[in-house]
């Protein structure tokens, strides 16, 4: 049982005014063949750090990976030399963004950066890329395929522009698909419906997702386990349905508890109170101490582990994660 | 065009985040580097009476083309004047005059390009009178206007003025236009802010980034134009001393006496090397595109 | 996209109709009579009479600004005091001069200056940054004609590898005609490189900072890809303005190199022109190169929208 990508111990440092800073720390998590993993966790928590790693995609000289690794296909891709990475990059291993209007080139049209992966990596011609082209916008339900290929992105909607990043992403048929927060951009209805199309896509493809949003409903309606992120660090691992309905860290507990609930009739919603500490705020023992109602004294003095405490539950709490803890 | 304009927006800050800006200002080694010799050019300009005490006009015939040296740093000319009270005395005329062309070109070219983006039916006429000016080089327009004038300070005043309007105006019109769009302007007109108001109270004053980063560069280029007017014989009239100028005068007899050329010139170089390095930290630092990078 | 360049065009009209009458207004805004200006005040008080008949001054203003106009639709634009020559042909034996200049110094900027912009922006923040940066820096801030009259004393004067002023044409000899512009393009350029490389980094660096240079990178395409074509393709509407202010400041810094090298060109004649109050030749010039501007600013314009897709439909 091998996964397809093991991020193991991943840390990844920022230049800050005062030095490199820890945006992530120790961060860990396998994602399996045909997996759909979520990382959910609110901005700052390095959760789109952690994503753009698998990659490399920082920009130049912004990040260094001083400790941990990422293996897929028996390869490091944090030490990997570029020329190797790059025959992983959207061939093997493909990114969506967040925006798709600025992570589209508004200068070249739909089916020159369609295209583009395609030629590069199966190596088609002109002609041949472009019908492959067209036929990915009609797998991503683009109407018109054939006419939308040759326009420019700003003519088309916040939706179509998502749908064709998804396109150019699947284009090589890779075998992990990373969404960073893919539909934050976009109206509630679309969202509904970009989930659906990734989700079908996943079942057709059989490739895994790795599904990064702030939106513990998104994550919820998506993902079959789901990454907990607090301020860079993981700090709680579980399949969806046991950390939506018995989740363990405080924190989680706290996202839980500020979501609106479906009944209504809310008259304030429950915010965790305190906020996201500076990656390079000190803070001794666990880093969501000052926020946890719960804070015992050995919060304070030591830095909690992430601890199995079951075959599929992993959590970063010491009092929560003592044997026999919490009902 | 210019989505500098969005930058705009930085200006409506609250006063906490004016002073993060002022301290990254105070932080940035191109601006320090450009305040350091800006400031020591206007001080020797203001302070040239303290600094000399020849006057620049006095010809001493027996100390003709003299090298630098202890009693004259600088040399002396043909006519046995102290180049070095010159070059200060100098420096007054040509850095004046910049100074006085970019605040011009910053006000005259806020008002008409905040007059151009608030009343829309004005804007087309406005906007071609601009473009017919920039239809000429800058150096050319100033010619045309100094002909027209004669050559004096006043006229070289006027004409560089003419012909760096334009562009403030465009830049401060392209800011407008976008802060017009925003929340906060509809809601003074909903309280009923008349448009003079709004224009002075709201629109101006978020405006302003970029057109303070173009009026320093245009102190720069004012700089040096006046030194090529001057130079031609079209600028400032000698006896008075300016830059351009000297150089001028220095020409004729530059295998003489090399002195006489070189420290002009090199005032100019130091003053736009200044004033750009100034500009490009303003810039930097005030536009918000090139800050989350940070 | 038709549309929009028929209003581009339509928008230049009444632009030319501007510049026609600010250079018209060049006479009216003398000081004093401009007959007298022009005549100089030595002249006879029959002498300035002819002036102010020739010139037309005599007639109020309307009536001169609607002779002006027709006068322009018939190319007339004035002729020479001092050349008694019609102000086009003056131009047009001396234009080739100031073009060849203009287009050598341009031919050294493009590719010196762009590059130096590209690889500033891409290694930002290291020493080749710097130096690039400071070598650009001091190209925008020393006065042209200084550094020209420094350079002519050495490689003219002091080396003599070059001569320190005139011009041959390029039919007899194109290699002294060469060689007697080297110096003036070269000094002409320092300026457009400067310049150029300041506002290539800019713009590259905006590309650059862009998202969709990490989806490219998210691709797997080469690093010279994803900086060369999304990049730069997106620098490049920022670096098309900046040469269209370079055609402008190139004629402008001629006016002046063309006076320290002594190159007979249309620079050098409008400032023989002011010196010698020749008025009409100055409103002429003024006015040719205005009109020629126009269309180079609308031909910039519309490369535009060659350029962005999204000013194609606006």
């Amino acid at each position: 049982m091998s996964a397809l990508v093991s991020i193991d111990k991943l840390t990844v440092q920022f230049r800050g005014d005062r030095g490199w800073v820890n945006a992530v720390e120790d961060v860990s998590f396998d994602i399996g063949e045909g997996e759909c993993v979520g990382v959910v966790g609110e901005s700052g928590s390095g959760k789109s750090v952690t994503a753009l790693s698998m990659l490399r995609l920082h920009p130049r000289g912004a990040a260094r990976f001083p400790s941990g690794s990422i293996f897929y296909a028996g390869v490091d891709l944090l030490r990997a030399p570029e020329r190797d990475l790059r025959a992983v990059r959207g061939r093997d291993i493909a990114m969506v963004f967040q925006d798709p209007m600025s992570s589209l080139n508004p200068v070249l049209t739909i089916c020159d950066q369609i295209c583009e992966p395609i030629r590069l990596h199966q190596g088609l011609s002109q002609a041949a890329a472009r019908r492959a082209a067209i036929e990915l916008l009609d797998l991503v339900r683009i109407p018109d395929a054939a006419r939308r290929v040759d326009e420019y992105p700003h003519r088309l909607s916040g939706g179509m522009r998502q749908r064709a990043m998804i396109a150019i992403a699947i284009a090589c048929r890779p075998r992990l698909l990373i969404a960073d927060e893919p539909t934050t951009a976009l109206d509630v209805t679309i969202q509904a419906q970009i989930l659906e199309l990734l989700r079908d896509l996943r079942a057709e493809l059989g490739m895994a997702v790795l599904l990064i949003s702030h939106d513990l409903g998104v994550i919820a309606e998506f993902a079959r386990r789901v990454v907990v992120m607090y301020a860079g660090r993981i700090v709680e691992d579980a399949p969806v349905d046991v950390l939506f309905n018995a989740p363990r860290h405080p924190y989680t507990e706290g996202l839980m508890a500020s979501m609106p609930p479906l009944e209504g009739g809310a008259d304030r919603l429950y915010a965790i109170p305190g906020r996201i500490p500076d990656p390079d705020e000190p803070i001794p023992g666990c880093r969501f101490g000052p926020r946890c109602p719960h804070l015992e004294p050995v919060c304070r003095t030591s830095a909690p582990e992430l601890v199995a405490i079951s075959e599929t539950h992993r959590v970063r709490c010491t009092p929560r994660s003592r044997p026999g803890a919490l009902c | 065009m210019t989505d500098l304009a969005v930058g705009a927006v930085a200006g409506t800050l609250a006063p906490r985040r004016r002073f993060v800006l002022l301290r990254r200002l105070a932080a940035h080694r191109s601006f320090q580097i450009g305040l350091v010799l800006v400031l020591l050019l206007a001080l020797a300009a203001i302070f040239a009476p303290f600094l000399t005490s020849v006057d620049p006009s006095a010809m001493k015939v027996r100390f003709r083309f003299r090298p630098p040296s202890a009693a004259f740093p600088f040399g002396t000319d043909n006519f046995g004047r102290d180049i070095f009270t010159r070059v200060l005395y100098g420096a007054r005329v040509s850095l004046w005059i910049g100074l006085v062309v970019a605040i011009s070109t910053g006000v005259i070219g806020a008002a008409i390009g905040v007059v151009a983006a608030q009343f829309p039916r004005l804007d087309p006429y406005l906007m071609r009178c601009m473009d017919a000016l920039m239809s000429f080089p800058a150096i050319l327009l100033a010619l045309g206007v100094t002909a027209a004038l004669g050559p004096r300070m006043e006229s070289v005043i006027i004409a560089l003025a003419v012909a760096y309007v334009p562009a403030g105006a465009r830049i401060v019109r392209a800011s407008a236009l976008v802060v017009r769009e925003l929340d906060y302007i509809a809601a003074a007109r909903i309280a009923g802010a008349s448009n003079f108001r709004i224009m002075i109270r709201h629109i101006l004053p978020n405006s302003v980034s970029p057109l303070l980063v173009h009026v320093t560069f245009v102190f720069a280029y004012a700089i040096l134009a006046e030194a090529a007017l001057s130079f031609l014989g079209v600028g400032v009239p000698p006896p008075t001393a300016s830059w351009g100028n000297i150089i001028a005068e220095g020409r004729d007899y530059a295998t003489e006496a090399w002195w006489v050329m070189l420290f002009p010139g090199l005032g100019i170089t130091l003053s736009a090397l200044g004033l750009n390095l100034l500009g490009d930290g303003l810039r930097d630092v005030l536009d918000p595109r090139l800050n989350w990078r940070g | 996209m038709s549309r929009l360049i028929t209003v581009r065009i339509l928008q230049a009209v009444p632009v030319i109709l501007i510049v026609s009458v600010l250079a018209f207004l060049l006479i009216t805004l003398l000081p004093g009579d401009p007959a007298v200006v022009i005549a100089g005040d030595q002249a006879s008080p029959a002498a300035i009479a002819a002036v102010r008949h020739n010139l037309g001054l005599d007639k109020p203003l309307i009536e001169q600004l609607g002779i002006w106009f027709v006068h322009l639709l018939q190319g007339n634009f004035g002729s020479s005091l001092m050349l008694n020559q019609s102000v086009l042909s003056a131009m047009g034996e001396r234009l080739p001069v100031t073009l060849s200049l203009a287009a050598l110094s341009i031919l050294v900027t493009l590719p010196v200056g762009i590059f130096a912009g590209v690889i500033a922006a891409y290694y930002r923040q290291t020493w080749v940054d710097s130096l690039v940066m400071t070598l650009a820096l001091i190209g925008v801030s020393a006065p042209a004609f200084w550094i020209a009259i420094l350079s002519i004393l050495f490689f003219g004067v002091y080396l003599r590898w070059l001569p320190t002023s005139g011009y041959t044409p390029f039919f007899p000899n194109p290699v002294l005609w060469l060689r007697s512009l080297v110096l003036p393009a070269l000094m002409l350029s320092l300026f457009q490189i400067g310049f150029l490389a300041r506002m290539t980094r800019s713009a590259m660096l905006e590309a650059l900072g862009q998202d969709f240079v990490r989806t490219a990178r998210a691709k797997g395409l080469s690093e010279w890809k994803a900086v060369g074509k999304h990049a730069f393709r997106n620098a490049l509407i920022l670096i098309v303005t900046a040469i269209g202010i370079l055609l402008s400041t190139a004629i402008g810094g001629s006016v002046v190199l063309e006076q320290v090298f002594a190159l007979p060109g249309v620079g050098r004649l409008v400032v023989q022109g002011i010196l010698a109050r020749d008025y009409p030749l100055v409103q002429g010039v003024m006015l040719i190169y205005g009109f020629a501007f126009v269309v180079i600013n609308l031909a910039v314009d519309l490369l535009y929208t060659v350029l962005d897709p999204r000013v194609r439909y606006d």
